[in-house]
């Protein structure tokens, strides 16, 4: 058990490899152009973070990076490998994502949650689970093993028995996280998980992402709280309209002209491209 | 929040834990557990003058029909009352016997009117009933008055009815009892389904009126464990009891015996679940899983010996049949949560398969295969129609595909009643299907003959009873397997959330093909007994819907009312629906209007079916759950 981590794809974490590759992703529905040619490199070891006023298409792209869609235009590789554009094989290959609003299995217990992550790394089929031969018996200790060490990991061990739906909602996101983790991903795609949460909540979330890029995965967080992101993030991207406006890390972008004109909008002669409304309250906050 | 506030607001202080009728705690036990007694005793009066109402009621010493039933709940109220009387007796009774008296006595109040009402009916006019029949009315009743003086226990704190609600329930249903009776001494034809109709929407009304009234199923904490050897000998006790009372349900001979056994039972089954005494069986059952299996399966077998009748073993064999059948639906529906309206196609798939290679002289290929093969092929063969149909309508979610499942088992009983070599090539000799299946012969054993064991003669029915008790027990063991495992999992996890669940590294295409060919294919199983137990095949049965048990109305009926999801619910489902279409045929034309009515009402009181999963009883009552859940998430 001990000689086994919950990172196999990326079991020697060489910082600096690439890892996930999107070149010129485009999504189009109809007319519309949500996602115009973005490029995004993900590095083994890095925290990216990706903001964006609303709308911008930030969930979009995840979306075209996880296979929920597939992309009009442009390729997205992992680890040198196109990605197949089907949510279950990207999470096969090593991509796990959590999902902006909660989507969790409500009517399952916490520890049956994450249970179900694990499905990509377990093999039993339908007759070895009717057999139930030792080999059943082996994987189903393992996965139940695995998954524990995960709820650990999030603190929510003491929890395993409770429906997912009579978790608070800190803790649901938690729990998605560990899900997600489950599956032994190398790249962990987080879409919005701060929303919602008071500032304790949200710093308890700052130190489980650290710990998770410490157990050797990448993360792809998308995030509307500035603070936790340029605490957290090695790189920002800024996407705007569906267009990349910029990426650096958070100096760069925090002191960026047309980021701050994208969020705040441009005070009188608004001629800069982009200039939407809706800009967040937190983000004004955060740019003064 | 705005809802404890409005509760409180709208009741006066304390009234919710306030008896509804308000008396001395020694007079309410008294009349609880003397009125108890009273109604046992007065079971063994003469009801009525004339011996043509069934069971014969006009014996003085002796209780015939439906008066056992009455001196059973008399009985069992005077014993509740007992225990709730009692403080040192409080570990036969750990929940809350108060509420168990109250239900037991309801139970002896609706058997012993029905039965006073079903005479007077029957033999036209109240002129009919004697002495003893009012004597056991006010019998019951007075225990009935009783029992709602008991103190009420300190954990049912849920709103309780208001008087209005009471009066409003007990007025409405007299009311239209009184409608009913009037048409009827009138002569009018109505005044048989005005009565049924009454009688459920009262029952109905007065178990809402009553749930609230006795609150939710009390919690408790886990008993003691008991050494092994008394948990085996409580289990078989348990177990024959059990066996006792579904023989005696089966064997009812009459409708409205069936009537009043379904209401003491229901009451029965209520109060016991009240009184924790259900908890404990449970809790007995669940520590000895291996071995109560076992025993449940030594038990459902020696029903033949209990019933020898043929008649009985054949309702058996049939019942076992359809629940089979439920049960490879829930893979389907309760697992997965794809709505298969067309599900009986597979039974006929299976049925059809083993009567084709059963050498059946009907039958268009000339093949005689041994039954495990013959059961092996029908699995498979219904199986693969299961895959056939899944590949293409399993890209479509939710109403649609309960569209197309619909429609495919339409066009499977209109194909096979046109393969008859004159729409069509002859494979299933069309509507007049495949008859004269012989009898299977297993390991040279003919099941068509009846064998002596112990003394008891075990008819060709009692063969197959035992045959397909024995594919019961793979099915349940297939469902309860799969269910509990990785494919389990991945199933629920579909039906929760598809999107989730994808993202998760389910292949829900796949996952979703393998519940529809799993469900098949156990349907399949149950077909290949079916075909030899019925001597033949034809497409009729496999109908949406129709009064006659095996449909696929009916198997969805029986998975959603026992409990989706669950191992024991579709088979509790499955034996209730078949029993009671075989039983309610007093009713007659008016049955399928009666049953769904019952149907609606049932939704509406226990959403979560009979059995319920852990899960969907949050799912539903999380409004009364909520504060338990909230407590324990504080103390965690």
């Amino acid at each position: 058990m001990t000689t086994e981590t919950t990172t196999v794809p990326a079991a020697a974490p060489a910082a600096g490899t690439p890892l996930l590759e999107a070149r010129d992703v485009v999504m189009r529905f109809g007319g519309l152009t949500a996602v115009g040619g973005v490029d995004l490199t993900v590095n083994t070891g890095e925290i990216i973070g990706l903001i964006g006023p609303n709308g911008a298409g930030k969930t979009t792209f995840f979306n075209c990076l996880t296979g929920l869609y597939v992309p009009t235009e442009g390729q997205v590789r992992y680890q040198g490998q196109i990605l197949p554009p089907t949510p279950h094989k990207v999470t096969q290959a090593g991509m796990a994502r959590t999902f902006q609003n909660i989507r969790l299995f409500h009517n399952m217990t916490v520890l049956e949650n994450v249970l179900v992550g694990r499905h990509t790394r377990t093999k039993v089929g339908i007759v070895s689970a009717i057999l139930r031969g030792p080999g059943y018996h082996r994987e189903e200790a393992d996965s139940r093993a695995k998954a524990m060490e995960l709820l650990e990991f999030v603190g929510l061990a003491d929890k395993r028995d409770m429906l997912a739906r009579n978790l608070p909602y800190g803790e649901q996101r938690k729990l998605e996280i560990a899900r997600a983790m489950a599956s032994e991903p190398g790249l962990l795609l987080l879409d919005e998980p701060t929303a919602g949460m008071n500032p304790q909540e949200t710093r308890a979330t700052e130190e489980l992402v650290f710990a998770i890029r410490d157990r050797g995965i990448a993360v792809l967080v998308i995030e509307h709280d500035m603070r936790f992101i340029f605490n957290l993030c090695d790189r920002v991207a800024v996407l705007v309209q569906g267009k990349k406006l910029v990426e650096g890390d958070a100096q760069t972008v925090q002191s960026d002209e047309r980021v701050i004109a994208a969020y705040l909008g441009t005070p009188m002669d608004g001629a800069e491209a982009g200039t939407e409304s809706t800009t967040s309250t937190e983000s004004t906050e955060e740019n003064q | 929040m705005t809802d404890t506030k409005t509760l409180t607001t709208e009741l006066p202080d304390g009234a919710a834990l306030r008896p509804a009728l308000r008396m001395p705690v020694v007079v309410a036990q008294g009349l609880a557990i003397g009125g108890g007694v009273f109604t046992a005793v007065s079971a063994f009066l003469a009801w009525t003058y004339s011996s043509s109402f069934p069971g014969d009621l006009t014996i003085n010493g002796y209780p015939g029909g439906l008066q056992w039933l009455t001196l059973t709940a008399g009985v069992l109220t005077a014993l509740m009352g007992v225990l709730a009387a009692v403080p040192g007796l409080r570990v036969l009774a750990p929940g809350n016997p108060g509420n168990a008296t109250l239900l037991f006595a309801v139970g002896g109040v609706a058997v012993t009117w029905f039965t006073l009402i079903a005479i007077a009916v029957q033999l036209h006019g109240l002129v009919n009933l004697t002495s003893g029949g009012w004597i056991a009315g006010v019998a019951s009743l007075v225990a009935l008055v009783g029992t709602l003086g008991l103190p009420r226990a300190p954990g049912a704190t849920t709103c309780a009815p208001t008087r209005a609600e009471w009066l409003q329930t007990l007025g409405g249903g007299a009311g239209l009892l009184a409608v009913g009776y009037l048409l009827h001494v009138t002569d009018n034809g109505a005044s048989g389904l005005v009565m049924a109709g009454a009688g459920v929407v009262l029952i109905a009304r007065l178990c809402i009126v009553l749930s609230r009234y006795t609150g939710p199923t009390p919690t408790l904490r886990a008993a003691k464990r008991l050494p092994v050897a008394l948990d085996v000998v409580l289990m078989v006790v348990m177990l024959a009891i059990a066996l006792e009372v579904f023989a005696y349900g089966v064997d009812t001979p009459y409708g409205q015996l069936f009537v009043g056994f379904l209401a003491v039972l229901c009451f029965g089954f209520w109060a016991l679940s009240q009184s924790g005494l259900l908890r404990r069986a449970t809790e007995v059952f669940d520590r000895n899983r291996a071995v109560a299996a076992v025993l449940g399966f030594l038990t459902a077998a020696a029903f033949v010996f209990v019933q020898q009748s043929d008649a009985d073993a054949a309702l058996g064999v049939n019942v076992l049949i359809f629940a089979a059948t439920a049960l490879g639906l829930n893979v389907v529906v309760g697992l997965a949560g794809l709505l298969d309206l067309g599900y009986v196609a597979f039974l006929g798939v299976g049925a059809y398969a083993a009567a084709l290679v059963s050498g059946a002289v009907t039958s268009s290929v000339h093949a005689t295969f041994p039954f495990w093969a013959a059961a092996l092929t029908g699995a498979a063969v219904s199986g693969i129609f299961g895959v056939l149909l899944g590949a293409p309508t399993l890209r479509v979610r939710g109403d649609y595909l309960a569209i197309v499942t619909l429609g495919f088992g339409e066009i499977f009983r209109i194909v096979v009643s046109n393969l008859d070599g004159v729409s069509g090539p002859n494979v299933t000799g069309g509507p007049n299907g495949i008859v004269n299946i012989p009898d299977l012969s297993i390991l040279g054993f003919n099941l068509g003959n009846p064998h002596t064991i112990l003394g008891a003669t075990i008819g060709r029915f009692a063969n197959y009873f035992w045959l397909m008790l024995i594919i019961m027990a793979i099915i349940m063991l297939v469902f309860s397997r799969a269910a509990d495992s990785r494919i389990g999992r991945a199933w629920v996890a579909i039906r929760e959330d598809e999107t989730a669940a994808t993202a998760m590294g389910i292949n829900g295409f796949r996952f979703k093909l393998l519940a529809f060919a799993l469900g098949a294919s156990l349907a399949g199983l149950a077909g290949t007994v079916m075909a030899h137990v019925n001597f033949s095949v034809v497409p009729d049965p496999f109908v949406f819907a129709g009064p006659v048990p095996p449909n696929s109305a009916f198997l969805l009926a029986a998975v959603v009312i026992g409990g989706m999801g669950t191992v024991s619910g579709p088979i509790v489902g499955a034996t209730l629906f078949y029993l009671l279409q075989q039983k309610l045929t007093f009713l007659q034309s008016n049955e399928l209007l009666i049953f769904g009515v019952a149907l609606i009402l049932f939704m509406r009181l226990r959403p979560e079916g009979i059995i319920a999963s852990k899960s969907r009883k949050l799912e539903f009552h999380e409004a009364e759950e909520a504060p338990a859940a909230q407590l324990s998430t504080a103390g965690a």
